[in-house]
């Protein structure tokens, strides 16, 4: 690699994937650039949340999921990496705010304990900094041993949010991460994503266009084909795809013909 | 009222004496083993009862205290032995174990419950008193509280088992996720969230597996001895109090009832009603434990 340009952190190449003999992904070539939003968006079922997974490698989870063709996180596969030390690089927040049964201070300092940091002022302090990132701060800072299970669902998901930065990851990606929201708590999400992207590079799959639209900087739009694999149609900056898209399919899309 | 009605009615009625019979049951019986140990409570005193180290009917000398002393520790010893295996065989089941060989253990352990006690007690008599017969140790007879201990350890196994199994896989596999997208190995994430999140299911079936082990029989007074004493380590170190031989308050009952009268007759159903309220506090500790768990769960 290293002949393309350097800001594309996450690639795939050809990226295929099954479930046993079905094809749920076809030969997916993306360059997602560092330190932006790339919104992944497409109808339900088009393997957008299935591509997701595939950079943190989640889908190994699943009982005989294959692959075939690569996915690189600075030009290496990770493919060949330890998927301990790469889910410790690519963090994930989920659709549903998934805090542990664990106070706040507990789940926040999950990750870097488990990367063995012991010493309780350390700990503080990135546990500090990771609720401030996520926004979350303000409102939690009084009582960090109250049990994660007792905030709103949108404090649950900035919980989740600081909880994947307090193991200082290079790429955050984002699972319809507000649809489980309402529209304050999801306006503070995309707020939050804006001032990640800073420092993080993001990918978010999401339903709704309009969020697509307002968060990212580049868009991928996504669709099955006829034997109801996931294809990449268009993939680039996010207000071409929106105002200007190569693709019929891609305007049909956005213009809510179908989907 | 039509035809339909007529039968939704007789059915309601049907039902609810069938649940007020089985209420009715649990509390004739407690009502009677009560009234037929007030004469003992009366006369020897319920401290004296509780208290007393001396069990010689003959002598009108009623304490339970060896039999209260021998079911606690060989409880306990059960729970040492058993706890350990039975909690991995738990997580091994919910969260490690492939299908195929899942569905070989989940069987063979719940078949483990079904064999009648005697048959373990036949097992400990035959294989157990023998072998802890050959620990070098003054006294060790091999019948007393280890091989009792170890009898129990297998009885209680598959509740331990299958309880903490259900409650493992009860944890919600958005934990597992949110753990394993945070660079947990699986161990890490077993330990530090999928444990904790079951821990109130896991006590529940800890203190399951206590009520099954204070009630059971037969097989303790199969290897256990049977002989009225303070469990002693015989002047050994303390472990040594293991191999000594004692009895429970199931096998006093037991044993002694076919032929007890008057006073030693009702001083026996005493002994049944410390059983009844010992196993009474320990379930309602379980179900104390096992409501928690349920409001423990996402809101």
């Amino acid at each position: 690699m290293g002949t393309d340009a350097p800001e594309a952190r996450l690639r795939t190449v050809d990226y295929s994937l099954f479930y046993g003999s079905f094809r749920a992904l076809r030969d997916i070539t993306i360059d997602i650039p560092e330190n932006s939003i790339t919104a992944i968006i497409g109808p339900s079922g088009c393997g957008k949340s299935t591509f997701l997974r595939s950079f943190n490698r989640m889908n190994e989870l699943i009982p005989g999921v294959t692959v075939t063709g690569k996915v690189l996180l600075d030009g290496e596969d990770i493919f060949h990496q330890n998927v301990v030390a790469l889910r410790r690089r690519v963090g994930m927040v989920f659709q549903r705010p998934n805090p542990f049964p664990k106070s706040i201070f507990d789940n926040v300092s999950y990750g870097p304990r488990i990367h063995g940091i012991r010493d309780r002022g350390t700990l503080a302090a990135i546990v500090e900094r990771s609720l401030r990132d996520a926004a979350i701060w303000e409102e939690v800072k009084d009582d960090l041993q109250k049990s994660a299970l007792a905030l709103s669902g949108g404090q649950q998901q900035r919980l989740c949010i600081a909880r994947a930065l307090a193991v200082e990851p290079e790429v955050i990606l984002m699972d319809e991460p507000a649809s489980a929201l309402d529209p304050v708590a999801t306006m503070r999400i995309e707020e939050l994503m804006q001032s990640l992207k800073q420092k993080y590079t993001i990918v978010i799959v999401t339903h709704n266009m309009q969020q697509a639209a307002r968060v990212s900087d580049y868009t991928a739009f996504m669709m099955t084909d006829e034997e109801r694999a996931g294809n990449l149609v268009e993939f680039g900056a996010t207000k071409k795809i929106f105002t200007t898209p190569a693709d019929r399919r891609t305007e049909d899309y956005i213009s809510g013909r179908f989907g | 009222m039509t035809r339909k009605g007529i039968i939704d009615e007789a059915m309601r009625v049907v039902l609810l004496c069938a649940g007020l019979a089985s209420l009715s049951i649990v509390v004739l019986i407690g009502l009677f083993i009560l009234r037929e140990s007030l004469p003992a409570f009366h006369e020897i005193g319920v401290w004296n009862l509780l208290s007393g180290k001396e069990w010689r009917p003959g002598q009108g000398q009623f304490g339970l205290l060896p039999m209260i002393a021998g079911s606690g520790l060989v409880t306990l010893g059960a729970i040492c032995l058993g706890l350990p295996l039975a909690l991995c065989c738990g997580i091994f089941l919910a969260e490690i174990a492939p299908t195929w060989i899942r569905v070989v253990v989940r069987p063979s352990i719940e078949l483990l419950a079904g064999i009648p006690s005697v048959v373990y007690g036949l097992f400990g008599l035959v294989v157990l008193v023998p072998a802890v017969r050959q620990i070098d140790y003054p006294g060790n007879a091999g019948f007393g509280l280890l091989s009792a201990s170890i009898v129990l350890a297998v009885m209680i196994l598959p509740t331990i088992a299958s309880v903490s199994e259900v409650a493992i896989r009860s944890v919600p596999d958005e934990y597992r996720q949110g753990a394993l997208a945070l660079g947990s190995t699986r161990w890490e994430m077993i330990r530090r969230v999928v444990l904790p999140a079951a821990r109130s299911g896991i006590l529940s079936a800890v203190v399951l597996g206590l009520g099954r082990a204070l009630g059971e029989t037969i097989a303790m007074i199969m290897v256990i001895g049977n002989s009225v004493m303070m469990p002693t380590t015989m002047g050994g170190p303390l472990p040594g109090i293991f191999l000594s031989r004692a009895r429970t308050l199931t096998g006093n009952i037991a044993v002694e009832m076919s032929y007890a009268t008057g006073l030693h007759s009702s001083a026996l159903f005493a002994t049944g009603v410390v059983l009844f309220v010992l196993i009474m506090i320990v379930n309602s500790a379980a179900r104390a434990l096992m409501s928690r768990n349920v409001r423990g769960g996402r809101p």
